[in-house]
């Protein structure tokens, strides 16, 4: 397909404008003034059309194909939250910072802050802020509310835990504000190893990090002990939520000991993903960290008025402009209120069912490493197609010409050839027996005929993209003519 | 000269009081292809068993532990441009960094070429 520049030709136009009939005058100084025309392509409104369309129809989306992406929760975004953040869109963000200006912004504040109040009931909190960005800007904020928190008590803290399984972004986030990493190997049973914890835990741990159910789909049934441990060091526990939609209503992490969290509304919430919209990573925190959270604080007064507190010393301050992508914090609140309670708890239920019903009907096609009755996901291996040269990613690929989405694929680091599957709640029995056919099929395929699926794929615009390429000689750049 | 292994699947190669570091074959089959090499500071004391540096191959980014505790010395700078000269020989020209080995006693910690083997046919 052609680049919307090469598309460009000279002296066409989408809008006429008339002549200016005022004079040309300048303020601007001479040395800031272009010399040259800027590179804009020339396009008729259809050629725009036509190029968006066309582009937009090579997209392989939610919208458009079933798309298991393991711990990503790509469930379905009801076109009514799009309705619902549309209404809001002609505030202008900096009204509410004004002087005065939360008088004429106590709607928007109001869905902040009554989203915030459900969330925390959803997870068994006390407050939330809505300021971060992304799941990982969530876990940055939530270490850095951690360390406040030692610091104010004169505490001298220099590790966080993390189990082997975590994703990439937990360790991350501490290793970025500072902390030194130790890893926890996961036990057979698929859990973080209890005893190798307890043996690393001593009062230097700031904090512990888990995502529960954790990355393999399992609910750690030790997790009140590990957040008893950590407590009883004076370390924190810090919650990753990119795995909430495995149980809502049936267990909070507030409940279990968790000291702080972040949710991924994109995720649970429905809201859209990565290129399909901004993410948004509320964090929310038990009583005593309060006072750590970012400013400004929204605060609901006793006559119902909704406020940004002005500066807290203990604040670690902005983490974002304004307070957050609010568009999607209006989807999200939209979406929690059209489902109430008994509709989270079925999406739950749901989500767990398919995600079983699916393991049970390939796991005698593939290796599935941690054989436990999973949560929302779970994770096989390729290892047993590998024997005949076929990988995870051979297997992606075909899918991909199947029609589906591929699961994510070498995520837990843990699991060799890991093959990572999260149906979420939002598909169909007939959804998910055509895509379990289709993995028979490949499992069948990488025992009889490896090498039909190492030129996969074979249908889509491009064929097998050279990725170790894309990755040694990154071109990030392109010039403009 | 003597050549070591741990379990993370490094080597060292000892001559004296320096030592060679890299990534065992076997490592670098698991990672795939190598897509870059983070590269240790020259000067930096590093202890044995914590983060030497880390690399990143289309599957995964991985820490890089150090076998023997001691001070970074040289470093494998053709890896900069060209990493994937690891998967091409992971246990010679892919070396990564040099150390003057500061605790030799931390050997007792490392396997012979034998034991390594014996480990590996021990993983699933
Ligand atoms: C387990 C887990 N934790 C954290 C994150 C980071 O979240 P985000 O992508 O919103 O930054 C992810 C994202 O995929 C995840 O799967």
């Amino acid at each position: 397909m052609e680049l919307i520049f090469e598309k460009s030709v000279a002296g066409r136009r989408g809008v006429s404008l008339p002549d200016a009939d005022l004079p040309r005058t300048t303020e601007l100084p001479e040395n800031l003034l272009r010399r040259k025309a800027a590179p804009l392509p020339e396009l008729s409104e259809l050629d725009l059309v036509r190029h968006f369309t066309n582009l937009s129809r090579r997209n392989f989306s939610i919208d458009t194909n079933f798309y298991p992406l393991g711990s990503c929760t790509m469930k379905y975004n009801p076109r009514i939250l799009e309705d619902v953040a549309g209404l809001f869109a002609g505030f202008h963000p900096m009204i509410a910072q004004l002087p005065g200006g939360e008088s004429y912004t106590q709607g928007t504040l109001g869905v902040i802050h009554e989203l915030g109040a459900l969330l925390c009931e959803i997870t068994g909190m006390d407050e939330v802020t809505a300021q971060p960005l992304a799941g990982a800007h969530g876990e940055m904020t939530g270490i850095m509310i951690i360390a406040a928190w030692h610091r104010a008590r004169g505490n001298k803290k220099r590790f966080v835990i993390v189990p082997d399984s975590s994703h990439g972004t937990n360790p991350a986030s501490a290793s970025m504000m500072g902390y030194e990493i130790v890893t926890i190997p996961t036990a057979p049973y698929g859990d973080m190893d209890l005893d190798l914890f307890k043996k690393a835990m001593n009062s230097e741990v700031a904090a512990v990090m888990m995502t529960c159910p954790n990355t393999l789909g399992l609910f750690n049934p030790h997790v009140r002990e590990i957040c008893a441990i950590a407590h009883a060091h004076d370390a924190l526990m810090y919650y990753d939520g990119a795995n909430l939609n495995a149980i809502m209503g049936k267990a909070r992490p507030g409940d279990m000991g968790f000291d702080i969290i972040h949710l991924n509304l994109h995720k649970t919430f429905a809201t859209p993903h990565g290129g399909g919209g901004p993410g948004s990573g509320p964090v929310a925190v038990k009583k005593g960290l309060i006072p750590f959270l970012p400013a400004p604080r929204l605060t609901k007064s006793s006559d119902g008025n909704y406020a940004l507190e002005p500066h807290n010393p203990l604040s670690i301050g902005r983490m974002a402009g304004f307070y957050g992508n609010f568009g999607i914090l209006a989807r999200a609140y939209a979406y929690i209120i059209m489902l109430g309670r008994e509709g989270l708890i079925r999406v739950s239920e749901q989500a767990v069912v398919n995600a079983n019903y699916l393991k049970s009907s390939l796991k005698d096609y593939y290796d599935l490493p941690y054989d436990l009755p999973c949560m929302h996901e779970c994770v096989f291996s390729a290892a047993r197609q590998l024997q005949q040269g076929v990988h995870a990613l051979d297997i992606a690929k075909f899918l991909i010409d199947r029609g589906f989405h591929p699961p994510t694929i070498y995520f837990p680091l843990i699991v060799k050839e890991a093959i990572m599957i999260e149906p979420t709640e939002t598909e169909s029995k007939s959804t998910l027996d055509a895509f379990i056919a289709v993995m028979k099929e490949a499992a069948e395929l990488a025992a009889k005929h490896p090498e039909a699926l190492l030129q996969s794929p074979e249908k889509m615009p491009v064929a097998r993209l050279d990725e170790t390429r894309a990755a040694r000689e990154i071109k990030v750049c392109c010039p403009l003519l | 000269m003597e050549l070591l292994y741990t379990r993370e699947h490094e080597w060292i190669k000892i001559d004296g009081t320096t030592g060679v570091i890299g990534l065992t074959e076997y490592a670098v089959r698991q990672l795939g292809d190598i897509t870059f090499v983070e590269l240790p500071e020259v000067g930096r004391e590093v202890r044995q068993f914590q983060i030497l540096s880390s690399i990143e191959s289309v599957k995964a980014a991985s820490d890089i532990y150090a076998p023997l505790s001691g001070r970074v010395t040289t470093v494998n700078e053709a890896l900069d441009t060209h990493p994937e000269i690891i998967n091409e020989d992971a246990e010679g020209n892919g070396w990564l960094a040099g150390i003057e080995i500061s605790e030799p006693a931390g050997k007792k910690a490392l396997m012979i070429r034998e034991e390594y083997d014996e480990y590996l046919r021990g993983l699933p």
